[in-house]
């Protein structure tokens, strides 16, 4: 893993909202042209690792490195340069309501180029096809399922043929059919437009299937990487908890309170 | 002692905040101003905006002009004629509408219809992430967003503060002239010799600018200062329509002041 050079790294970073610590000296490094996952329980801290490598937040310690570029220090201008490079789906897709599916791929087109009208519109109906929603041009975001809408969020994050690619939970929420079919796409993209793709997920078996490495988050910090069959294969007690979806282990079922009887006899409120 | 101490800290923790969000909202129209280069470089998204926020807001603008004048129209003839001068009809009305109901009315109505519509749908674009989309797309959400729709607001509200007027007068017309019975030539000399242009029309526009500014700067940063839950959407407009309120009220009672008794 080491032989490839890095498009994204993160060296010791911590991040904290006020006294609430997210992040404790996590490292990362993610080579270029791979699909690399980063997993672990709702509220590990993952979404926060995408928000530092696209810098809407600046780590309180440590750096993030994009493309050899030291996020954190970067001004705006040079920032939003950066940002010209990267692709990001958000988990609830956010498609702008107010824009028909074709404007919602178009829009970035529009706004950072100056390509004629005709071409944008080949290449919106190209990013459709590529997401099989070429006749779904004219709907408006509420008229789309869930799966549909994942889709063109998609299309749309692809649409500037980005070098990095952010997947924020492709896989919440979604049927078995669009979950493989999500799962392909991400893999497709990234091989085709010669991406790196980071996925975070808490979805185990569908990005298995499909990335080339995988990072373990809990308690803000890497505990585990590896390749899929690295894990599938690991003893590790979270990760058993993890991949078997145990309701108990290493991560608690409860959260954490005063003792049990004393609670229900009144002795603390 | 200790619930005095209470108090004064209470009373001192108010107005710190108060005055921590004044300064924020300060700083929040700074950056609107220093964002605006995109919607002269693209005044197609003011326009589009205008449409939305101006444009339709018109019918509750011209059915309320019509019959805050109709109403005015009867009830001042009542009071006039008591001293036998309701000829001077018009010349009320139109004062009452220039200088104070005209200004006041339209921005207390733009902010419940066209305020807290941009305050839920910026507040709305905040919760589905679509703001954080525009950054992450390197499009300052400021820009493309919230300064469109604050200049909409700034430049549609005076323009529905003189249709209101318009009406209004007209709504005085109707009552006095066709209904009671007033004479036409009558009612629109008065009306000509009694108000100012400088002094009545000007005041009136110039008071409805400010109000736009400030009724228009509410709603955007309610929006986009607002909790992303459904709560706190719902929570951020309700406060647009209530602090513009109070806002108009006592901006419009400073203006006249200053404007009219020439403090």
């Amino acid at each position: 893993m080491n032989d490839q050079s890095a498009m994204v790294e993160l060296e010791q970073v911590s991040f904290g909202y006020g006294s609430r610590k997210i992040l404790h000296n996590i490292s990362l490094r993610i080579p270029r042209g791979k699909v690399v996952a980063i997993m672990g329980g709702s509220g590990c801290g993952k979404t926060t690792i995408l928000r530092l490598i696209g810098g809407q937040v600046k780590p309180t310690s440590g750096r993030v490195l994009v493309d050899n570029q030291s996020v954190e220090e970067l001004n705006a201008q040079k920032l939003f340069l950066l940002r010209r490079k990267m692709g990001m789906l958000f988990q609830m897709g956010a498609l702008f309501t107010d824009q028909t599916v074709f404007e919602n791929v178009a829009f970035q087109m529009r706004e950072h180029t100056d390509l004629p009208e005709d071409l944008i519109r080949n290449l919106v109906l190209m990013k459709l096809h590529a997401v099989g929603l070429r006749g779904a041009h004219h709907l408006m975001p509420s008229e789309l399922s869930g799966g549909m809408a994942r889709r063109v969020a998609l299309a749309r994050c692809i649409a500037l043929d980005p070098e990095l690619i952010l997947y924020d939970e492709p896989f919440a929420g979604l049927d078995p059919i669009s979950l493989g079919v999500i799962g392909q796409l991400i893999r497709r993209f990234n091989d085709a437009l010669g991406a790196t793709s980071i996925v975070v997920t808490h979805d185990i078996k569908e990005s298995l299937k499909i990335v080339d490495y995988v990072y373990m988050i809990a308690d803000g910090t890497v505990i585990a990487e590896g390749t899929p069959a690295d894990i599938q294969m690991s003893d590790h007690p979270f990760l058993a908890q993890f991949v078997n979806g145990k309701a108990d282990g290493p991560v608690p079922f409860h959260y954490p309170a005063p003792d049990y009887a004393s609670h229900l006899l009144g002795a603390e409120r | 002692m200790k619930t005095i101490l209470q108090g004064v800290e209470f009373i001192g923790r108010q107005v710190t905040d108060r005055l921590i969000l004044l300064g924020a909202i300060c700083r929040f129209l700074i950056s609107i101003l220093l964002m605006s280069a995109m919607c002269l470089r693209r005044p197609w998204l003011v326009v589009r905006e205008v449409y939305f926020i101006g444009v339709l807001s018109l019918l509750i603008i011209v059915v309320s002009g019509l019959f805050v004048g109709l109403v005015l129209g009867l009830q001042m003839y009542d009071t006039l004629e008591r001293f036998g001068s309701g000829d001077g009809v018009g010349m009320v009305v139109a004062l009452a509408l220039v200088r104070e109901l005209g200004p006041v009315l339209s921005a207390l109505l733009f902010s419940s219809r066209a305020g807290s519509a941009v305050t839920a749908e910026i507040g709305l674009m905040k919760a589905t992430e679509q703001l954080n989309a525009l950054e992450m797309m390197a499009i300052q959400p400021l820009a493309r967003v919230i300064a469109p729709r604050f200049w909409a607001g700034v430049i549609s509200l005076p323009l529905l503060n003189v249709i209101f007027c318009a009406l209004g007068v007209f709504g005085g017309y109707l009552v006095a002239v066709q209904l009671l019975g007033v004479d036409a030539g009558t009612f629109w000399s008065q009306m000509q010799n009694a108000v100012d242009f400088r002094q009545d029309v000007v005041n009136g526009i110039i008071k409805s600018v400010i109000f736009a500014v400030a009724v228009s700067l509410i709603a955007v940063y309610e929006g986009y200062s607002a909790v992303a839950t459904a709560e706190g959407v719902s929570r951020a407009t309700t406060r647009t329509v209530v602090v513009s309120a109070l806002v108009v009220l006592a901006l419009d009672f400073v203006l006249t002041a200053f404007m009219f008794r020439g403090f």
